[in-house]
């Protein structure tokens, strides 16, 4: 009972941000916002197009890359940070302050380093990863109770063999919050990089469908933008969610 | 200082004492980056030129409205939705999710129907900041204990004596937190749509001066903003501390 009527409320919370769609449409008229129905028939349409295609596989590459790198960094700061006390305490706090500057304004420097390819969208995309990532896990390691580590040092664990089998496993739940958070953090940074001076990807599509009034394409885009973060945050949710109850 | 906190200064200055000498010896190419002196010079001169200041006046205009709504209304309406709870089970899902999705794909979106003008970066602004004051105070209501309001039952207080009084303070700290966060994310809106596409404002600068190979301009203004940012989160940081520490100290 109590389930069916909280999917009904959800279902007409949906209904409405329909109708306040239809209403801005109504107002602002086609050329600025498609109605809801025809947009939603022309979101088929358009993933069958070789133009969505190429800058769909474009923006897949460069958010592949861009999160490999920030898993990658991340996870290996975060592991030195908690581990080795004093670099926490004394990079914790950087990291926090770098983790609220609005990294938009660094883009710039990175375009000059790595040029207007994919290599400067990865870079970027990495950048918002990379801190939530670390910090975490940072937390996460820290959190251990010190008689693991103790258990380790009586085993003779080398250090590698002590990250492994000890300090990974029982982070492992708190770690997993953090790659979700970076998931959609790089996936934003490497839009807002597509967004700027790129002529590849989702996000620089949009921008070109703005300019040429294509407003159809623009909201589809974004419609699927959407329900591809939503989506793959639902799962990491539950993949969270179990490893924590694992525990 | 503690000695942790030495160590940290060390590691800044270190940091940029190497940025600076790596462009000194030629290792960074000017083109890339300008040594950190430079960039400080620089922003020196543009700001004693006054060159920027009706940008600067623009942008922060715009954070401080942005964040002034975001608060404003982000509090009435958690008020709102905590006073209703069917409304809240059923936006619950949606506000899980929020933070999850890139909610700024939609900036162009909203150029296209208010045009390029300061209407669709308010809107991105508050789109983005605004949840995050919905989520802390429906946080800072649920957190007030049971106790209070019969305390003020007992006390026959009015509805709007108990929510002044006992409510509110109670659920401060949980508040504060949205408002923290719709200042960080209201900036981070703000100079972001600004910078991909604006009529004018500190980013469309920055963009502007990178277009223009100008890095001189460029750095300077992506040090000022850097300095802004740091600051405020800085004062908010120590806001935050000196709420911990009334609330550990002093009462029984």
């Amino acid at each position: 009972m109590t389930a069916t009527r909280r999917f009904t409320d959800t279902f007409v919370v949906v209904l409405a941000m329909l109708a306040v769609w239809q209403v801005l449409h109504l107002i602002a008229g086609s050329t600025a916002l498609p109605a809801p129905l025809p947009t939603l028939t022309y979101l088929l349409h358009n993933v069958t197009t070789d133009r969505f295609a190429t800058n769909a596989a474009a923006t897949i590459e460069a958010f592949f890359f861009a999160l490999l790198l920030a898993y990658a960094v991340g996870l290996a700061i975060g592991v030195w940070m908690g581990a080795h006390r004093l670099s926490g305490a004394v990079g914790e706090p950087i990291l926090v302050a770098l983790y609220s500057l609005p990294k938009i304004v660094l883009y710039p420097v990175l375009l000059l380093i790595f040029g207007l390819g994919i290599s400067g969208k990865v870079a970027f995309g990495a950048l918002h990863g990379i801190l939530p990532v670390a910090l975490l896990t940072t937390g996460a390691i820290r959190a251990i109770p010190p008689v693991y580590l103790r258990a380790a040092r009586t085993l003779q664990l080398t250090p590698w063999q002590t990250i492994r089998t000890v300090l990974l496993p029982a982070a492992l739940p708190e770690v997993f919050t953090g790659l979700r958070i970076g998931f959609t953090v790089t996936l934003l940074g490497v839009l807002l990089g597509e967004m700027f001076a790129s002529k590849a990807g989702l996000g620089s599509m949009i921008m070109t469908d703005m300019s040429l009034a294509q407003s159809e394409d623009m909201v589809t885009v974004a419609i699927l933008l959407f329900a591809f973060a939503a989506v793959a945050n639902g799962i990491l949710l539950w993949i969270e969610h179990r490893l924590h109850r694992r525990v | 200082m503690t000695r942790v906190g030495l160590i940290r200064l060390a590691v800044i200055v270190g940091a940029i004492g190497a940025l600076e000498l790596a462009c000194r010896i030629g290792l960074i190419k000017h083109q890339i980056i300008i040594p950190p002196s430079e960039m400080a010079s620089a922003l020196w001169t543009l700001l004693a030129s006054g060159s920027v200041n009706a940008d600067i006046e623009r942008t922060l205009g715009i954070i401080v409205l942005v964040i002034a709504l975001s608060i404003v209304l982000g509090f009435a309406a958690g008020i709102a939705i905590h006073a209703l709870p069917r409304v809240r089970a059923a936006l619950d899902p949606f506000f899980a999710t929020y933070y999850a999705v890139p909610v700024f794909i939609f900036y162009p979106v909203l150029i296209a129907i208010f045009g390029l003008s300061v209407m669709p970066i308010v809107l991105i602004g508050v789109a983005t900041a605004i949840v995050a004051m919905i989520i802390a105070t429906l946080n800072g209501l649920d957190r007030v204990p049971r106790v209070l309001t019969k305390v003020a039952r007992v006390h026959r207080l009015s509805r709007i004596k108990t929510a002044v009084t006992l409510q509110l303070p109670a659920a401060a700290p949980y508040l504060f937190t949205g408002v923290k966060l719709s200042v960080s994310y209201g900036f981070i809106a703000v100079i972001a749509a600004e910078f991909i596409l604006s009529p004018a404002g500190l980013g469309r600068d920055i963009a502007d001066a990178y277009a223009d190979f100008n890095n001189r301009r460029m750095y300077a203004l992506i040090l000022f903003l850097l300095i802004v940012a740091t600051l405020v989160n800085a004062a908010l940081h120590a806001l935050d501390m000196r709420f911990a520490a009334r609330r550990s100290g002093g009462r029984p």
